[in-house]
């Protein structure tokens, strides 16, 4: 026994300690959060020193989604500030719809002219387009604030999704890049059999760019689906706001009392579902897709 | 970052440009075709934005009436104002507690995995905080911190350490905060790490153990050396970031307590949607882009000034 352990090299295991102990605590407020969300009503002050859900049950989960009734609701526990829960996830999941593929295909059509066609102005246009990434979010939020107010689109759909749905300038500069390396030939081969500019697009640039597409639609989604800051400002109201505002209210809301511990955490549990399954059924893309971000 | 130069091609275009001298080609009404809804998104809601903040901080503007011009009077105030300066240090000690911890850490991970395991799985749990809201982790933790029920404190009382009152404290919120953005960050500055070791090639390594050098010394004259491209990319893009740090704010501590955690872009949110001062929110947010840009100009230079001190 004493001479494996002097046989394996110290550093090794030391690396592997430390590693893990970063694994464990990057894995604890997940875990907090979901033996939280799983507590019985009533066990909240002892279950802080417990480390599985005490009396556990489904209930929290079941109330966020709304399939109790409002009586079972205050039964476990639950004020009622949670029932938006469904409708700011229907509308997070429509919001990052309609942007991922907005963005998606018109920075693709954007990124391909800046890729393959000649024009004037492309290298300014272009530009353009790289130093908006330099610009803090907060300094265009006030003016775009103030168009969406002057339009009569706050707490509206069209006013959360404008800003992000017909580009964003990483998008566009991302999907150039890929398509600078697709062979010209291609698209020659095309011309020849009389294939419109479009056409072209369509049936051989979009086919072969599969990957690329796959790997900015993972990222457009992640970032659309966590969006905060923006619907923050133009959309706060209930039929409108998304998750991470709804979220964000249900916090500040509870400012009297003790908040609704249990159910905040079966929401926000619920709010991240989505993003495991990506992990889980894409992971090796979307760490792909995130080391490839670096890039930008 | 890239140049935009057109690859080097056809002699079709070159034709197609001396005839479009005369009317545009047909070749470039298509291209504007294809930019059009690209284009009209980035004149809305970047380019005229961009122009339209600084006129605006130019007026007093409360959004009930016309904007008042008042030329650089948000500027002249801007400088006697304490909870400016208050946010300016209060942004500037959450970079300091954040950025080389998160850093080094990140560095770390990467070196870890990089010599011990290629798994997935690690790579994937590592990230997953970096994959969800800021206002999930913000909940969270709020929960994880709480000064009475929280994990963590039970954990400290474990070792016999009392219970901390974290983001409650005006002496602990800041650091609470800069914690929770290192935990939630620091496996994504891993990965940017070990996207980049993995470009080194395994023969420098093989090479160095032949040479007998242990872990550190391949660390310090091989993978240190060689991933200073990814270090200064890490580095001026994270302290962008954190510069901006808004949404764990926004759901933990709204500023407080008592002006604690006031950073500078949740003063301008204040300023804007609190107060309606339109004016002076974007005079402020100027600034700050200005900030950014001198900080950004002199990390590219300390960071390429030392290379040779490096090598």
């Amino acid at each position: 026994m004493g001479r494996t352990l002097a046989r394996l090299p110290v550093g090794r295991v030391i690396g592997w300690l430390v590693l893990l102990t970063l694994v464990v605590i990057t894995v604890l407020p997940f875990y907090v959060m979901l033996k939280t969300a799983l507590s019985g009503p009533g066990t909240i002050f002892q279950q802080a020193r417990s480390l599985l859900p005490l009396e556990a049950t489904t209930v929290h989960f079941e109330r966020v989604l709304g399939l109790l009734t409002p009586e079972e609701v205050r039964a476990a526990g639950g004020t009622g500030a949670l029932v938006e829960f469904p409708r700011a996830l229907r509308n997070t999941v429509f919001f990052t719809l309609t942007v991922v593929l907005g963005q998606v295909f018109f920075s693709a059509m954007a990124a391909y002219a800046f890729a393959r066609l000649r024009f004037p102005g492309r290298e300014v246009l272009f530009y353009a387009y790289l130093s908006a990434l330099m610009i803090p979010h907060i300094v265009l939020f006030i003016p775009n604030f103030i168009l969406i107010r002057d339009l009569g689109w706050l707490n509206t759909f069209q006013g959360m999704i404008a800003p992000f749905v017909l580009m964003t300038p990483f998008a566009v500069f991302f999907l150039r890049q890929f398509f600078l390396g697709i062979p010209v030939s291609l698209e020659e081969a095309a011309k020849l059999d009389g294939c419109s500019p479009f056409g072209t697009f369509w049936r051989i640039i979009l086919p072969t760019s599969r990957t690329p597409l796959v790997t900015l639609g993972i990222l457009t989604s992640i970032q659309a689906w966590n969006e905060f800051f923006w619907p923050f400002i133009v959309a706060r109201e209930a039929d409108v706001r998304v998750l991470t505002v709804a979220l964000q209210s249900f916090q500040t809301s509870s400012a009297y009392g003790m908040p609704d511990w249990a159910g905040l955490m079966a929401a926000t549990f619920l709010s991240i579902v989505p993003i495991f399954v990506l992990l889980i059924v894409l992971g090796r893309q979307v760490i792909a897709s995130l080391q490839f971000s670096g890039l930008k | 970052m890239t140049q935009g130069h057109p690859p080097a091609s056809s002699h079709v275009a070159t034709g197609l440009r001396r005839v479009g001298r005369r009317a545009l080609s047909a070749e470039a009404v298509t291209a504007y075709l294809f930019i059009l809804p690209s284009l009209i998104g980035f004149t809305v809601f970047y380019g005229y934005p961009a122009v339209r903040a600084v006129v605006i901080s130019f007026t007093e503007w409360s959004l009930l009436r016309a904007p008042r011009p008042i030329g650089l009077e948000n500027y002249e105030r801007l400088l006697t104002d304490p909870l400016f300066w208050n946010a300016m240090k209060v942004t500037g000690l959450y970079v300091l507690y954040n950025i080389p911890v998160q850093t080094i850490i990140g560095l770390f991970m990467a070196v870890a995995m990089h010599r011990l395991t290629q798994s997935l799985a690690i790579r994937g749990v590592l990230v997953l905080p970096y994959l969800v809201s800021n206002v999930v982790v913000g909940l969270a933790f709020l929960w994880v911190l709480d000064p009475l029920l929280g994990t963590f404190n039970v954990i400290l009382g474990w070792f016999g350490v009392p219970r901390q009152p974290f983001l409650g404290s005006p002496e602990q919120a800041l650091v609470s905060i800069a914690g929770i953005n290192i935990w939630r960050h620091m496996g994504f500055t891993a990965l940017l790490f070990y996207a980049g070791l993995q470009a080194i090639p395994k023969e420098l390594y093989e090479a160095g153990t032949i040479d007998g050098a242990g872990e550190w010394r391949l660390f310090r004259h091989i993978s240190l050396p060689l991933l200073r491209p990814v270090m200064v990319f890490v580095l001026v893009t994270s302290v962008i970031g954190s510069f901006q740090i808004f949404d764990t704010i926004a759901v933990t501590t709204q500023g407080g307590p008592a002006n604690a955690t006031r950073a500078i872009v949740w003063y301008i949110y204040e300023n804007a949607f609190q107060f309606f001062r339109m004016g002076y929110a974007s005079a402020l947010s100027v600034v700050l882009f200005l900030v950014l840009i001198t900080v950004t100009i002199l990390q590219m230079r300390f960071l390429q000034g030392s290379r040779s001190e490096m090598e």
